[in-house]
């Protein structure tokens, strides 16, 4: 959760009106201050339940829908509470409401942002409510028109319901119920054995939009009088101008303005936008893309230039020959490795890698004298009002900002540099400008998922058990220049010390080296844990063909019986060896382990805890003597509580699944000379469906613990599953991502 | 004198200029934004559309090239009721973030009308990228597409 979701507190009650049509309108309450005429007027305070007299309802979409589904989900909560019938819903996306009335800005409906899986677990309690509330009105309005308690009132479907078998539509009590006032403590919920639309598969509400063009993305943005611009950026990590030649760009048909636009100041914390550059404003994407191409800037190379991915291998590979920052340390290690009978250890690195959203960072804003309109595609739409401030210095209650669909995020929107550039070139020229960005752009300058090379060590006493385990991470933290982070703090980004297997070795030590880098760094969907859980997954692999033991085996007998230990970094407050060990064994079971293969063909597992949900895959795979690798068998299974919309975790544990593969098989961003080596899906390939399984099976575990998100969950454990399905296939252990080329490699050297 | 061409069979005239590809004049000048940019390279196939009923990737096409072509793009692919293909993506819940949809729509169509009864293996000759992974909904949605065709002749 990102500081500023921390510090808005909650308003948890709905104003009670009657639309001019007719329409019972719930909206979240507000103070007079803001409906005053100081806000900016194209900040709509839509409301967030709007019954029309046919009994049509309208809800709001208050997240951020990033392809994680939440513009179906968290609507399915609150039309739950509110008892209406799913198929009379329609939903619409809600823009950024912070009340910024008093002393501490306030979420008017909840957070809003879209990261670390937490939309639905921040949802959860606030839009139960909401629906609740709407259904408590529903309920006094039918008591009062059928001079009964509302007590005796029951609803199903958008109608209430008379004990005698009448009925009567929601939208008949629009009107009287507009005259009510809610109370001012929250109002009972429904039994969960009384969920019609939770728990029950729903589809996408946009899929008819998306499949016919008319769904709206940040790029599809068409505002009057709106200019394109494109810009092109110093490709040398804080490096700057030297000189620009701009005539021939100006010269280009259709080319309005050409803007120098500055970037962060070397060592300081990268609030608005990522890098120095120069960009070309023009009547349409094309004049802005042929300005961008004559243009003639003179690059200074900043104090990174050296900077390849050889020498970042090579300080990684030196920081771990000395010690470094002890961050967690239960027992004594040093004791048990000195003691030990055996020690089993292995490294293992992982590369850079970009987000990559199909859909490449753009915005549309508009900066006036006293006022800015931001509408894009976002993941932490608070965040863009943020960058538009410290651009403008516009006060953020004068900055609206509104979402579309987003074309993906991945972590990639987390940040909102594209939109701090938008406002630098908006205000810059006075005109309403969509920025885009080109594939190129994307990924040359991202906030990438750290590099690091991770060495795991495991100590054994004489009968065999397992005494000790190190985890060593030489890594560019993700932390790097965010403001407010100290050094000393730097790790916390990196590893995470409630991890599995903590609690379940006796002597359990973290130790974290900084390998120092001028790339920038930012959260990759289920950030550390694809990184750890690859190591660490690989690494029980190995410890257990080291000492003579069952991959399955090793993993259930280290965790134990069921019970619960403290979690204390996101996701916690507690982690479940049950739970864990449940998703885990259900695969196995499902993939048929311990199965005679034939030769070339082998299975692996791998089993984790991300952000409330417990995954675990099963793969089965062929293994070419050229080191292809087909898929013959996923298996996944995920325990995230209470399942919301069973058909919407399928989707985001097979898409997961297919990320954390074509991720691990193929994907690295190298650098060299101080620049990113790649540049678009050619020298960057992402998996095409060739390349990736047939089909992915997800069991979702049926569970009545609080609901955790699912965004995140399908991605650490594929890559160790998949790693140790290529072991036990063909014997070869790779411990370097991204494997296709290793494999190949490694498999010609046999 | 400009190009002349049909989009979802409304003529059309270009007269500017002509290396512009057909990705940026339908989002630009015929305000058809359903097509998409993903890479520009012809990589991802975010741009998908059919030319004379072929799934081209428009960020590659130069619209000087297009004289007398027909273009049909995903607007104009629903614009008599839902396609078979686009049912079958809405049955089969394919989109996630639904960015790459309208392209991985139009190439299913183009290859359901050159492979009716197509195998897995001529599904996999589907190169447009899904960066969500709907990847095993999109060969459901293709296979149910393909029977409801069938089914319907």
């Amino acid at each position: 959760m990102s500081a500023l979701a921390a510090a808005v507190t909650r308003r948890a009650f709905l104003q009670v009106s009657l639309s001019a049509s007719g329409a019972l309108v719930l909206a979240p309450a507000c103070t007079r201050a803001q409906d005053a005429p100081a806000g900016p007027p194209e900040n709509p305070l839509g409301p967030l339940i709007r019954i029309e007299p046919d009994n049509r309802i309208v809800i709001g979409a208050t997240g951020a829908e990033i392809g994680q589904g939440v513009k179906t989900s968290l609507p399915m909560i609150l039309a739950e509470e509110l008892d209406a019938d799913w198929s009379q819903v329609s939903v619409e996306q809600m823009p950024l409401a912070i009340d910024f009335s008093g002393e501490q800005p306030r979420w008017r409906w909840g957070a809003q942002g879209a990261g670390g899986s937490t939309s639905i677990p921040d949802g959860w309690a606030e839009l139960r409510q909401f629906g609740a509330q709407g259904r408590w009105l529903m309920r006094e309005a039918a008591a009062a028109e059928w001079g009964i308690a509302a007590a005796d009132v029951g609803t199903a479907a958008g109608h209430a319901l008379h004990p005698d078998g009448r009925r009567l539509p929601y939208g008949a009590l629009a009107a009287s119920a507009a005259k009510l006032t809610l109370p001012r403590e929250p109002v009972p919920l429904k039994a969960p054995a009384e969920y019609r639309i939770i728990g029950r598969p729903q589809p996408v509400v946009d899929a008819g939009d998306i499949v016919t063009g008319r769904a709206r993305y940040g790029i599809d943005v068409r505002e009057p009088g709106a200019y394109t611009a494109v810009m092109l950026r110093c490709p040398y990590f804080d490096g700057g101008i030297a000189s620009v030649d701009d005539a021939a760009a100006r010269a280009v048909p259709g080319v309005r303005a050409v803007v120098v636009v500055p970037g962060p100041k070397p060592g300081e914390p990268i609030a608005t936008n990522l890098a120095t550059g120069v960009a070309v404003v023009a009547d349409d994407t094309w004049s802005a893309l042929k300005g961008r191409n004559a243009l003639k800037v003179e690059w200074t190379r900043g104090p990174f230039a050296a900077e390849s991915s050889a020498a970042l291998d090579a300080q990684a590979e030196k920081l771990l020959a000395g010690s470094g920052q002890v961050v967690h340390d239960a027992g004594d290690f040093d004791a048990a490795r000195r003691d030990s009978a055996q020690v089993v250890s292995a490294r293992y690195r992982i590369p850079f890698v970009s987000h990559a959203p199909l859909e490449a960072p753009c915005a549309f804003v508009h900066v006036t004298a006293d006022r800015a309109r931001v509408v894009a595609a976002l993941q932490q739409p608070a965040g863009a009002s943020r960058a538009v401030n410290a651009v403008t210095g516009i006060p953020r209650a004068a900055i609206s900002v509104e979402m579309t669909r987003a074309g993906g995020g991945f972590g990639r929107r987390l940040t909102n540099d594209f939109v701090a550039e938008a406002a630098y070139v908006s205000k810059a020229t006075g005109w309403p400008v969509k920025l885009m960005w080109t594939r190129e752009d994307d990924l040359r300058h991202d906030f990438f998922r750290p590099f690091g090379h991770h060495e795991l060590l495991a100590t054994f006493d004489g009968g065999g058990r397992l005494t000790g385990w190190a985890h060593r991470l030489a890594s560019a933290s993700k932390y790097y220049r965010r403001a407010n982070v100290k050094p000393e703090e730097m790790w916390t980004a990196e590893l995470y010390p409630d991890d599995f297997p903590a609690n379940l070795v006796p002597n359990y030590r973290l130790e974290w080296l900084a390998v120092t880098s001028g790339i920038p760094r930012g959260s990759w969907r289920a950030p550390a844990h694809t990184a750890n859980a690859f190591a660490v997954q690989s690494f029980l692999d190995e410890v257990a063909h080291a000492t003579g033991q069952d991959p399955l085996a090793l993993r259930l007998a280290l965790l134990g019986p069921d019970r619960e230990f403290d979690y204390a970094q996101h996701g916690g407050p507690k982690f479940s060896t049950g739970r864990l060990r449940a998703v885990l064994e259900r695969v196995a079971a499902d993939i048929g382990w311990g199965r005679k293969l034939p030769r070339g063909r082998g299975i692996g597992l791998a089993a984790h805890f991300t952000f409330g949900g417990y995954a675990a895959h099963a793969i089965e795979v062929s293994v070419s003597p050229q080191g292809s690798v087909a898929f013959e068998r996923v298996v996944c299974a995920v325990d995230v509580g209470r399942p919301i919309n069973p058909l919407g975790i399928a989707a985001q544990m097979q898409g997961g699944t297919i990320d954390g593969l074509s991720t691990a098989m193929n994907l690295e961003i190298s650098i060299d000379g101080g620049r990113v080596v790649q540049g678009n899906f050619n020298d960057y390939p992402l998996a095409a469906m060739a390349q990736m399984p047939r089909d992915v099976e997800v069991r979702v575990v049926e569970s009545t613990a609080e609901p955790a998100g699912c965004g995140e969950m399908g991605i650490p454990t594929a890559a160790p599953a998949l790693a140790n399905a290529i072991f036990a296939a063909t014997g070869v252990r790779i411990r370097n991502l991204p494997m296709r080329q290793q494999l190949a490699e490694a498999m010609a050297k046999r | 004198m400009g190009t002349r061409f049909t989009v979802n069979g409304e003529e059309r005239e270009f007269a500017g200029d002509g290396e512009m590809p057909l990705l940026w004049y339908l989002r630009d000048h015929a305000g058809l934004t359903g097509t998409k940019f993903g890479c520009g390279g012809g990589f991802c196939g975010a741009c998908t559309v059919l030319v004379d009923g072929a799934a081209q990737r428009s960020c590659l096409l130069p619209v000087a090239t297009l004289a007398g072509k027909r273009v049909t793009t995903i607007e104009g692919l629903g614009a008599n009721g839902l396609h078979a293909v686009q049912k079958a993506w809405i049955e089969e819940d394919v989109a996630q973030c639904g960015y790459c949809q309208a392209g991985q729509v139009l190439a299913a169509v183009a290859l359901l009308e050159r492979t009716p009864d197509p195998t897995p293996a001529d599904v996999d000759t589907i190169t447009n990228l899904c960066r969500c992974g709907t990847y095993v909904r999109i060969r459901r949605a293709v296979a149910r597409a393909a029977r409801e065709l069938k089914d319907a002749k």
